[in-house]
């Protein structure tokens, strides 16, 4: 819809074709083009009555006076078009969903704002469109080019560019840039119209506010990150009270967390102190906690705690530099609750060393991140020990979450560092997600960042060990090359290395891409088990499922499909015969539909 | 993205250069900044630079965190690392950083994003870096501290109120 001069003559062409195309597109998949399909109609409408009102706002005002020389212009003639016929292997777009927030009643003293379906408001949007796609890397530019767009007189551009940059933002699965190129030309536009993109901005914060109850939970996640952000520009300056609505509510409904977890955020922008500072009296039971360890043998009343004596004997030897042997001497001792007697080496998953060792060395290393990396790179061997079987990796989990459940961000960091260090695997991570001790978190946000960022480790993980097979086969490839060029047979021995090496990565990726597909089913299957759990619970006590917890996790569940839509494609099969099966809670069965059908 | 074309190559006003200006993405270009305490010469140095994954971050408040500057530099990916900046002498917060990201992308990602924006109320500075070696975390000048602060005219309540110069010229002032 970008017009340009030469274009126009191939643009009534087009639209000539349309109605072939929406023939064609009736007899196929009907579903996958009804998002374009307002697009489409709002090109025909205009088309068929033979005028063009869209191109008096594209980008060259010079159409209106030359359109006499136009008309002499080169015709081009475009030949037939026929959509290719769907096959098995046809890959389709994502559908994409006009993303409207306002309309002509929003800015009532302004220019007025051309209806939501007009071709008018399409071809600005397309244009906006293009040029942050032109020129999101240099925000400067990009912010005075999407300011000075042509005829900026005639609508209300401000509510314009707002509803783009929110449309992009807001993007599912994924924005076409990242997340945080929003936050900053937003406030670049700011900066540049600081006398009216503020107010506008300010708007449409309150409309999304009171949207929240119906916003898909990921838009809700972009819409935390990205005003918190916003706010930290901005010295935290935000009339509070306008929302003190949701003070009022169940605490675990929308409105109230978002205000929960945007607190939480710009704390992490800040400081503690700051944050009570910055909203009104009223709205501290919304404040985040003061980001403080909790050591459990740190005061008097947890000489009776078993494993106390052993802590202090580490927390001195911490201290004094100890090495990890001499750690190992020191957690000997500790007796095994789960156990009658020991093995004789002591080191079977004992929860009782891991709680003292783990609580004693992140307690003491809790000054910054820098510490904790430390602590973890230093006694990384104890940890290995520790946590070599799966109980023992989910328990260093627990512990660590006892110690650091105030710091959301140490914990998402530790988990990370974890991961990367091997202590723990991506399989850990996520069943210590679904476990019990985090069954009063599970609907906050850094949980579910940290599976995310889990899942995104692990692929990455596989894409890597694929590179370097394919880089090895290709050398290998090469050097057969050569020695049929050269034919040199001295080279069979190098091959040979090669071939090894070739070996030992191919069974690398399908040891990672069997971890990987593991990864997914564990994460799958605990939706299941706590969904239906729920269910039941619902049925026998006669209560509504439609809990704010069953919204929340139901949309989780959803985004775990939409995120990583990609790999999950690859066992579909395996989902429907395993674990999406017929007898699944129809409620939960729909969300795995639903998925089928967006890759239909 | 480009490979730019090494600078001291092509003198300024040549036809070569202009084109390169016109191509170049000019957020990731690099600064006229080159680390003297390295024995590498500025080829290598740009080299390097080109492929660095590791930001060097200025003119941060003395109260900044490394939890600060990983939240808003998580933003962008992955974290590697964060090496605070530290007085020589004091051995204390030093108003820069460095942030190493895993991939060279999210880095970019940060210059594109980040590069004056504000953090703790100011607005930082990105730029690429060599990457960090032990001896880097420290201010440069000779009080202990980075010479841009103590050079420093306005006054900055989180980077220690005035720049020293400009104290010291005060001193003098009121003598």
């Amino acid at each position: 819809m970008y017009l340009r001069c030469g274009e126009i003559g191939m643009f009534t062409r087009f639209c000539r074709l349309c109605p072939g195309l929406e023939r064609s597109c009736t007899k196929r998949k009907m579903q996958r083009w009804t998002a374009s399909l307002p697009t489409l109609k709002a090109i025909l409408k205009d088309a068929r009555r033979h005028t063009c009102p869209c191109y008096k706002y594209g980008l060259l005002r010079n159409h209106i006076r030359k359109k006499s020389i136009l008309c002499e212009a080169l015709q081009h003639n475009l030949p037939p078009f026929t959509p290719p016929p769907h096959t098995e292997d046809s890959v389709y777009p994502m559908p994409r969903v006009i993303f409207r927030m306002f309309d002509y009643t929003d800015d009532p003293e302004g220019p007025v704002m051309p209806g939501s379906h007009s071709v008018e408001r399409f071809v600005i949007e397309e244009n906006l469109h293009c040029i942050i796609k032109s020129h999101w890397k240099e925000r400067k530019t990009c912010a005075a080019q999407l300011v000075s767009y042509p005829g900026k007189n005639k609508i209300p551009l401000n509510y314009h560019i707002v509803e783009v940059i929110f449309a992009e933002l807001f993007q599912l699965p994924a924005p076409p840039h990242i997340d945080v190129m929003y936050t900053t030309l937003l406030i670049e536009l700011c900066k540049l119209q600081p006398g009216s993109l503020p107010q506008v901005l300010a708007q449409a914060t309150e409309m999304l506010y009171m949207r929240l109850d119906t916003m898909n939970t990921t838009c809700v996640d972009r819409f935390i990150n990205w005003f918190s952000h916003h706010l930290s520009n901005f010295q935290f300056r935000w009339s509070w009270e306008d929302w003190s609505d949701c003070l009022t509510q169940d605490p675990e409904s929308p409105k109230p967390k978002f205000v929960r977890e945007v607190l939480e955020k710009c704390m992490r922008l800040s400081y503690h102190q700051r944050i009570l500072d910055i909203v009104p009296p009223t709205f501290s039971a919304l404040c985040p906690a003061n980001p403080t360890c909790i050591y459990k043998y740190g005061d008097e009343s947890s000489n009776s705690l078993p494993g106390h004596s052993v802590a202090l004997c580490l927390a001195v030897a911490f201290k004094s530099k100890a090495t990890n042997d001499e750690i190992f001497s020191i957690l000997k001792d500790v007796p095994n609750p789960n156990q009658d007697d020991d093995d004789d080496e002591g080191f079977s998953f004992n929860p009782l060393k891991i709680e003292v060792f783990v609580q004693t060395l992140l307690h003491l290393a809790a000054k910054s991140f820098s510490h904790s990396f430390s602590a973890l790179a230093k006694f990384h061997e104890v940890f290995k020990t520790l946590a070599e079987s799966d109980e023992g990796k989910l328990h260093v989990l627990r512990v660590m979450f006892e110690v650091w459940r105030n710091h959301p961000q140490m914990i998402a960091v530790l988990v990370d560092k974890m991961i990367r260090t091997q202590i723990v695997d991506c399989a850990a991570v996520a069943n210590w997600i679904f476990s019990s001790e985090l069954s009063r978190d599970f609907t906050r946000l850094f949980v579910w960042e940290i599976l995310h960022s889990t899942i995104r480790k692990m692929n990455k993980h596989v894409l890597k060990i694929q590179k370097e097979l394919e880089e090895a086969k290709e050398k290998l490839a090469r050097q057969h090359k050569r020695r049929s060029d050269d034919d040199d047979r001295s080279s069979d021995r190098k091959d040979g290395a090669l071939e090894e090496q070739i070996e030992r990565l191919q069974e690398k990726v399908e040891s990672a891409q069997s971890e990987q597909k593991n990864l997914f089913l564990v994460i799958f299957q605990r939706f299941i088990m706590i969904l239906t759990e729920h269910l039941v619970r619902c049925e026998t006590d006669g209560t509504s499922v439609l809990t704010p917890w069953y919204k929340n996790c139901i949309e989780r569940l959803q985004q775990i499909f939409l995120q990583h839509h990609q790999i999950i494609q690859q066992y579909m099969v395996t989902l429907e015969n395993l674990l999406f099966t017929a007898e699944l809670d129809p409620h939960i069965l729909a969300v795995f539909q639903q998925f089928c059908a967006l890759q239909a | 993205m480009d490979r730019k074309q090494q600078p001291s190559r092509y003198p300024l006003g040549t036809v070569s250069n202009d084109l390169r200006i016109l191509r170049g993405d000019s957020s990731l270009e690099l600064s006229q900044y080159r680390d003297q305490h390295f024995d590498v010469d500025d080829d290598e140095q740009e080299k390097s630079l080109e492929e660095s994954s590791t930001l060097y971050v200025g003119n941060l408040s003395f109260h900044t965190t490394e939890e600060q500057i990983h939240e808003l530099f998580s933003r962008c990916g992955d974290i590697k690392h964060v090496f605070m900046g530290v007085d020589k002498i004091k051995k204390k917060a030093c108003s820069f950083c460095f942030v190493e990201y895993y991939d060279r992308l999210d880095a970019e990602n940060a210059m594109w994003c980040l590069n004056g924006t504000s953090l703790d109320d100011h607005i930082i500075h990105t730029d690429w870096d060599l990457g960090f070696r032990e001896g880097r975390q420290y201010g440069r000048c000779r009080p202990g501290g980075q010479a841009s602060n103590v050079f420093r005219e306005d006054s900055d309540v989180g980077r220690g109120g005035s720049g020293k110069q400009a104290q010291a010229h005060d001193k003098r002032g009121v003598q």
